[in-house]
């Protein structure tokens, strides 16, 4: 396989994928596709959406009940397509991986940047 | 139920996410036109923005719960089709494995029974066992038996200990208050306070009483389970009721539960320990035969505890300067005591099931990695279409692991009869009752059919896909000189294989050696033709000298005159039936020695007769007369051994040994010596006193041995005898009714047991090491025809390919042998204290095992290599 010559991007931290897929149903019931495009295009490309990891982890949060789906046609076009769906317990998750991360972030950011942190 | 709905559910999942995948491609699709890409473009961007399909499929399969299960069942499924393939190759495997899983199992139950778990009483781990030290004349392990003086003093006189008892073992004659059968049975006396110390309490009635545990307490006795169900039918009723011990009246009070067959299954009935001494002799320090069981207090150590009963012994030692009481007292825990005698030889049993086990691994593993060579194009072209190398593995391990697990039930069946054979067969294996399958011996067989299985499939499954994909096609596609690392692999566990037979089979030899130089061991003695009987007269008929001499005489008589009977004599015990009492004794014609350097012989018992029909050899002086008898007794006949210990380089004929043989100390002339008889094979001999039977004293002569050799076969005058004896009086049972022969094989028949099975384990190692060379040299004839076609094409002899292929098989084997043989070494070590009569660097046993493992190298050999030698060159490089 030849290497890829592309603009900077980044794979995904893991566990992440599953807090930026509960985040991004926020917003509404989406299908795979939409969540993976609309990852990619709020990020301007940097995370770069792999479909062999995409729907693993819907699958996955579906397994624990933090999403559900359905088949439901969609409103432009004349077609059905699966819609995940934010569960109440995908919402409590979310805030718990959204402190977590928080936690995290700054973490790294006071080891990394540390004059900054004091001042 | 639950099973097969989610296996439905997956199905209708499947189909699900295949519909979503395509339904969310299309969409790409569709995005990719609308940016204006043509239709066909647009739907190989879709698809490259997707990547591969089925592996986004697989991938998210495995979010799902059943995707583990799903792995299963195909691995499974794969792993049993490639087994039955090839049927020889998993029965070949599943066999091996059996025994080795089978063997292993059996022996650890042996071992956790045994060794391992804790004594069934109360608290186990602080119960210690307390011996007499002597601190000169070290004989033995250091571990003596205690006085009963000795005993009442400590637990008087001490406070570290919560309490200690005593026992001892006894005998006794059982017959009932109708003069129902007799028998002689194994018993023991234990003080008042053992069985709350041990926390028993009996199935029916009561235990002793303080009062009764005293000499001349009220006779009472307590049965254990297996006489109360044998002799009285399991009826409680018999509490309270009376039954004759050595024809005195004693009163049943009670049944000790079913599990407590402590210190050993054959003691029948318990007596208080006091009882079985007389007043006297409960009070002495000088005459050792009991047991002390004591308990840790809870927050004393046993040094500090034995420390202070060391003290009190050391005070007694004092005390008694003239007579041989110990100085010190050491302790050790129960279990350790009671298991002293097996520990080593169970721990070289597992062992040697151990290598056992390992050998049939490296078979298997060796099987497997001659089929993974079978196989490598396939898993080559498998690995190149993507196939993770992860599932390559794990596919391949499955086939060992199944293997295992058909191996590990098959060997948990089979160790479930092996325990039960063992342990029957196993003489005098304490705790043998405990023996049997349990949770722990269930996971212990679990967890060694998963570590044989990773261990067997490891090895071939990480070295058969490792190895560069292309390297292995272009391989396989001219194989002149292939697989060269695989054979390395394959020769370096054949060679590791050979290493552990090696050890095993220089081990099974040196015991087994052992064991025929104990089958051949010299007793000093007649064996040929000889019957012994043992009794003992009731000494409440038999209380006179005059009685019990009476009885002999005409018992003597009686037996002389039977037909086929061509010589009888008395003795206390015949030779080779273990060790006798020894009683201390001074020489009258030297100063009185000090007690630390008083002489100690083992005394014995003979009528005039005996040493002519045992064939002892007289070898100064004379041995007794019909005279010497009752008050005209204080003559003895010593032993060679005890010549050379007491009378080096003199004449002992006319000396003189004073002994408190009888009740006073008083003189005995030696009268004559005779050659040494052995009391046990395993042991040295030992010095020995024979004093006349016929001075009938009641304790000293009422239990007699009586040995009759005949011209025929000895076995057929058992009977005879025993009709002789009953005619003079007949509630007096015979026991040990044995034959020369018999009593030496009784005495090897531990060593012979053990020695056969290390045997038997190295013969089965060794036929697996020959299966594994043979294998392994077939498997390297294959891969190389077509060099072997080539060499014969250009003009190579038949015999130098012969020798060739035999070189390239031994060569593993002689490496094996040198690895095995430094091995051994250390082996040995571990088996030292169970050789006789053998260096662990017998010559002529490494000989053979060199000799035996070269032989049956070069058959597994020979077979390949001839056939090698055999090919047509025409048809070996048109194979290809």
């Amino acid at each position: 396989m030849a290497k890829k010559q592309a603009p900077p991007r980044a794979n995904l931290l893991q566990g992440t994928l599953d807090m930026l897929v509960l985040r991004t149903l926020l917003y509404g019931p989406a299908h795979g596709h939409q969540i993976g495009k609309h990852i990619q295009r709020t990020t301007n490309d940097f995370l770069q959406m792999q479909h062999g990891s995409l729907y693993p982890a819907l699958h996955r949060l579906e397994e624990r009940g933090w999403v559900a789906s359905k088949w439901e046609t969609a409103p432009d076009r004349n077609r059905e397509f699966k819609y995940y769906r934010l569960t109440e317990m995908g919402r409590k998750q979310l805030v718990v991986e959204e402190s977590q991360w928080q936690q995290m972030a700054e973490a790294v950011a006071r080891v990394m940047w540390p004059a900054a942190e004091e001042s | 139920m639950r099973w097969w709905q989610g296996w439905k559910g997956t199905a209708k999942r499947d189909a699900d996410l295949a519909r979503e995948l395509q339904s969310d491609l299309e969409l790409e699709e569709e995005e990719q036109r609308e940016h204006g890409l043509s239709a066909r473009e647009a739907h190989f961007a879709a698809r490259r923005a997707f990547g591969n399909m089925t592996l986004i499929r697989e991938q998210t399969r495995e979010a799902w719960s059943w995707g583990w299960l799903e792995h299963l069942a195909s691995d499974l499924k794969y792993g049993t089709r490639t087994l039955l393939r090839s049927p020889e190759f998993a029965i070949v495997s599943v066999l091996v494995m059996t025994l080795g899983i089978g063997a292993t199992t059996s022996l650890f139950t042996m071992v956790r029974a045994v060794l391992l778990r804790p004594l069934p009483f109360r608290d186990p781990g602080k119960l210690v066992m307390l011996y007499e030290h002597y601190r000169h004349n070290n004989g033995g392990d250091g571990f003596n038996a205690v006085a009963p003086g000795d005993y009442r003093d400590w637990r008087s006189q001490t406070h570290g200990f919560e309490d200690m008892a005593a026992m001892r073992g006894y005998g006794g004659i059982i017959s009932g208050v109708h003069s129902e059968l007799p028998e002689v049975a194994q018993s023991a006396g234990g003080s008042a306070n053992l069985f709350p110390l041990l926390g028993v309490a009996p199935a029916f009635g009561r235990i002793f009483t303080e009062a009764e545990d005293h000499p001349k307490g009220e006779p009472v006795v307590l049965l254990t389970w297996s006489l109360f169900q044998r002799r009285f039918a399991g009826d409680p009723s018999i509490i309270g009721k009376q039954i004759h011990l050595d024809t005195i009246p004693t009163t049943v009070i009670g049944v000790l539960p079913s599990w407590f067959t402590y210190p050993d299954a054959r003691i029948q009935f318990w007596l208080p320990y006091a009882q079985t001494f007389s007043e006297s002799d409960y009070r002495i320090h000088d005459g050792h035969q009991s047991e002390v069981v004591a308990r840790l207090k809870p927050e004393v150590s046993a040094e500090a505890a034995t420390q202070e009963v060391s003290a009190v012994q050391y005070g007694i030692h004092l005390a008694n300067a003239s007579k041989p009481v110990a100085e010190d007292v050491w302790a050790r825990p129960m279990i350790d005591d009671l298991v002293k005698g097996v520990r080593t030889q169970m721990l070289v049993l597992l062992c040697a099931v151990t290598c056992m086990l390992l050998i049939a691994c490296l078979n298997v593993s060796n099987l497997l990695v001659a089929r993974a060579a079978a196989r490598r194009r396939e898993v080559a072209i498998r690995g190149s279409l993507g196939g993770s190398r992860l599932a390559l593995i794990r596919e391949q391990m499955t086939e060992s692991l199944l293997i295992c697990v058909a191996g590990g039930v098959l060997g948990l069946l089979l160790s479930l009869s092996s325990t039960r054979w063992l342990a029957a067969n196993w003489r005098n294996l304490p705790r043998a009752d405990s023996v049997h399958i349990d949770g722990w011996v269930f996971a212990f067989a679990t967890g060694l059919v998963l570590t044989t299985g990773l261990l067997a499939g490891l090895v071939p499954a990480v070295a058969s896909t490792g190895k560069g994909l292309l390297t292995a096609l272009q391989e396989s596609s001219r194989s002149a000189s292939a697989g060269a690392s695989r054979a390395r692999l394959r020769k370096t566990m054949l060679t590791l294989e050979i290493a552990l037979t090696v050890m095993l089979l220089v081990s099974a030899g040196l015991l087994f050696k052992s064991f025929m130089r104990l089958r051949m061991a010299d007793l000093g003695c007649r064996i040929d033709h000889v019957m012994t009987m043992k009794f003992g007269l009731p000494e409440i008929q038999y209380d006179t000298p005059d009685k019990v001499m009476r009885f002999h005489e005409s018992l003597l008589e009686r037996v002389r005159r039977l037909p086929g009977v061509s010589g009888a004599a008395l003795v206390s015990n015949a030779p080779g039936t273990g060790p006798q009492g020894d009683r201390v004794f001074t020489i009258l014609e030297r100063p009185t020695p000090t007690y630390s350097l008083q002489y100690d012989a083992m005394t014995l018992t003979a009528d005039p007769q005996y040493f002519n029909v045992m064939q002892i050899p007289l070898l100064r002086g004379r041995v007794f007369t019909e005279h010497e008898r009752l008050g005209n007794a204080h003559y003895i006949v010593v032993s060679k051994q005890f010549v050379d210990q007491f009378f080096p380089g003199e004449d002992p004929i006319g000396k003189h040994v004073r002994s408190g043989w009888d009740t006073n100390v008083e003189n005995y002339e030696i009268i004559g010596e005779v050659g040494d008889t052995v009391y046990d094979v395993t042991k040295p001999v030992a010095a020995t006193m024979y004093f006349p039977i016929l001075s009938g004293i009641p304790n000293r002569t009422s239990e007699a041995t009586i040995v009759a050799w005949s011209s025929g076969d000895p076995l057929a005058m058992s009977i005879p005898i025993q009709r002789q004896i009953s005619a003079l009086e007949p509630e007096l049972p015979v026991y040990n009714a044995l034959t020369m022969d018999q009593i030496l094989g009784k005495t090897t028949a531990t060593q012979g047991f053990a020695a056969n099975l290390v045997l038997a384990f190295a013969a089965l190692s060794l036929l697996l090491a020959a299966v594994g060379l043979y294998g392994v040299l077939s498997y390297l004839v294959t891969q190389r025809v077509s060099e072997i076609g080539i060499r014969i094409a250009l003009g190579a002899q038949r015999e130098q390919i012969l020798r060739l292929i035999l070189f390239d098989g031994l060569r593993p084997a002689l490496l094996g042998l040198i690895l095995g043989l430094t091995a051994s070494a250390g082996a040995t070590q571990l088996i030292r204290s169970m050789l006789y009569g053998t260096a662990p660097y017998d010559p002529a046993v490494i000989a053979a095992v060199i000799l035996t493992l070269l032989s049956i190298a070069s058959i597994a050999c020979a077979f390949p290599a001839w056939r090698a030698s055999r090919l047509d060159p025409m048809q070996a490089l048109r194979t290809e």
